[in-house]
């Protein structure tokens, strides 16, 4: 019959319209400045770096290889190396950024970024209410607005955090049992005049993660000949 | 004191135009009026759209527009401001002066109407012995004023929605005439003052609005959709489609000159439903006997936003025709049932009374209404359009 459906849907509107006013779970709105809803663990708007420590600077994990800045699609990653090293988290000397600047303006939160760290150095954040008034300077973010300790990576992804710190721990363990070993081959060897030419083996080998360093290496190598390609 | 409620206005226009020198006095008291239509409706007009807002989100379970105020009552002003202060943007290929006058003729048109409608008991601007006459008149010009609109532009989309309103609110408009003509056929007048007279009595405490003998009934539903129609409100905003055609005619149009148009869609809307209001439901006159006391003027605002309030429920619940959808229906269904509700109309007006006149009239129309909704909406040309290559 015509107007029946018409009807129906009347009926249907007007069952929101008064229902909206009863029941509070037909209202699904969140209110947000004021309500919020407790964000997913796998949120992520913009990447971040960790440190370990207490200290942003000594504990970056950065060791500026630039493979990030490299990879980064829109290209909004900028770093320049440092000339000489400083002791990381470890009490190794590495390479440490001296400029890290991310323009979250032009960042599209891909976390290609992330998954090509062999250092476990940057993540994605969930920090969202980033407005500024200034479009320019404050969207641009240096290595000190990106340094977050791990701490706080463990509140905001826990589960992700939790297997990276296994992770780190466990190649931490493999270097220090390749650094003992060296070292108990450095001390069988002990009985040999030059003494100062395994300490320098003992500091190659422990460079933390002795398998992925050389696929940077190769990697950072690669990459300029598939840009220009590209 | 029930007689002084209700003729508060009027005592104090009169009361105001007595400071003024007799020669001043009769144009003033034309000013007086114009200013209170002018300045009421616009008011309605925020109240409504507020009411809108609100409403459909209510309908489509969310809350609305909740933060300007308390309940977010001074969302209008907002709204207000912020047309007033958006720049205003001419398209550099546009008729510039047509594109100006656009939104002005409409809103002029749209508030000519009420001159002629009795909002209150001696609250009518022009008694005039044709008003019917003259608020169709006006309100054909809106499409005027639309086509303007549409065609200064300059833009496909807006010339688009202009041929679709056009072509549209030309359709609805001769089934919204032959609804109303049957009230002019049984009352034997044009005169609006006159039609609220004849439905301004009662038998038993109930009113003899038009809208409880069957033709008035089934007219009141034609004119509805009519007037929906011809106020380009949805289901029949084709010629707005926000979806397809950005916003129609005034695609073009930012900051005042939008809001203009927005004004003047509602103010029509007010105004049609003012019409119909004062044709089958009894313009200023009370709902049951006993309720006389309550101002006649209320009474005919409470009447128009209830309609609006329909209005409001009508746009949250159905979607929008489409075009070849609408002409059928205004064709096919619409304008033959006015017609039929015209006969139907003579037949209760030279049957005298009786339960005989009831019971054949209702038949007829009841007939007729199943028969068009049965056989001819379901004869494949004039049902669902199916396309040949479509599967």
């Amino acid at each position: 019959m015509l107007g029946e459906g018409i009807l129906k849907g009347l009926g249907e509107t007007a069952r929101n319209f008064a229902g909206s006013f009863v029941s509070a779970e037909r209202l699904t709105t969140v209110q947000y400045p004021e309500e919020r809803v407790a964000p997913i663990e796998a949120t992520r708007d913009f990447p971040f770096l960790v440190y370990d420590g207490s200290d942003w600077e000594k504990g970056l994990r950065c060791v500026a290889c630039q493979i990030c800045e490299k990879e980064c699609p829109p290209k909004c990653i900028y770093i320049v190396k440092s000339t000489d090293k400083k002791p990381d988290a470890l009490g190794k000397p590495q390479i440490y950024p001296v400029r890290f600047d991310i323009d979250i303006s032009v960042c599209m939160s891909c976390q290609i970024c992330v998954e090509v760290c062999p250092f476990e150095a940057i993540k994605m954040d969930t920090e969202f209410e980033l407005s500024t008034t200034d479009r320019f300077g404050g969207l641009l973010y240096d290595r000190k607005e990106l340094a977050k300790s791990n701490e706080y990576y463990h509140t905001i992804h826990p589960t992700e955090a939790a297997e990276v710190d296994a992770r780190l721990a466990e190649e931490k363990a493999k270097a220090d049992a390749k650094a003992k070993a060296a070292a108990a081959a450095a001390a069988a060897k002990a009985a040999a005049p030059t003494a100062p030419k395994p300490a320098a083996t003992v500091v190659s080998a422990a460079s933390t993660p002795a398998a992925s360093t050389p696929a940077a290496k190769t990697h950072e190598g690669e990459k300029p000949e598939g840009d220009k390609q590209g | 004191m029930i007689e002084k409620a209700d003729q508060i206005f009027v005592l104090l226009a009169h009361w105001l135009v007595s400071f003024l020198p007799a020669v001043l006095q009769q144009p003033a008291m034309v000013l007086l009026g114009v200013v209170a239509i002018i300045v009421t409706f616009p008011a309605l007009f925020a109240i409504t759209v507020l009411l809108e807002r609100k409403g459909l989100g209510r309908m489509q379970n969310r809350y609305g527009p909740n933060r300007v105020g308390p309940y977010g009552l001074f969302q209008p002003i907002a709204d207000g401001i912020k047309s007033l202060t958006k720049e205003d943007i001419v398209p550099l290929s546009a008729d510039a002066v047509v594109h100006f006058l656009a939104p002005v003729l409409l809103v002029v048109v749209v508030f000519m109407g009420y001159a002629v409608l009795p909002i209150g008991r001696n609250m009518t601007l022009v008694h005039m012995d044709a008003g019917l006459l003259f608020f169709f008149a006006i309100g054909a010009s809106t499409e005027l004023s639309v086509f303007m609109a549409g065609w200064s532009s300059r833009n496909k989309y807006s010339l688009l929605g202009a041929m679709r309103a056009v072509a549209q609110m030309i359709s609805y408009e001769v089934p919204l005439l032959m609804s109303s003509v049957a009230v002019v056929m049984i009352t034997g007048s044009l005169s609006l003052g006159r039609i609220v007279d004849a439905q301004n009595q009662y038998s038993y405490g109930l009113p003899h609005w038009y809208i409880f003998t069957p033709w008035g009934f089934a007219g009141f539903l034609l004119f509805a959709v009519a007037a929906t129609a011809e106020t380009n409100r949805s289901p029949f905003d084709l010629p707005e489609g926000e979806s397809e055609l950005v916003a129609g005619y005034f695609t073009e149009y930012s900051g005042f000159k939008f809001a203009l148009f927005f004004l003047g869609e509602y103010v029509g809307m007010m105004g049609i439903s003012g019409l119909g209001t004062t044709l089958f439901l009894g313009g200023y006159s009370a709902p049951l006997q006993v309720l006389g006391f309550v101002p006649s003027w209320f009474w005919f605002f409470s009447k128009i936003m209830l309609s609006m309030c329909v209005f409001i429920w009508v746009r949250g619940t159905l979607p929008r025709l489409r075009q070849d959808q609408l002409m059928n229906f205004a064709w096919k269904f619409v304008l033959p049932l006015s017609m039929l509700n015209l006969f139907v109309a003579a037949l209760w007006r030279f049957m005298g009374d009786g339960l005989m006149r009831w019971g054949l009239c209702s038949a007829i129309l009841l007939a007729a209404y199943v028969l068009m909704a049965r056989v001819g909406l379901s004869w494949k040309h004039i049902g669902p359009r199916s396309y040949r290559y479509a599967d």
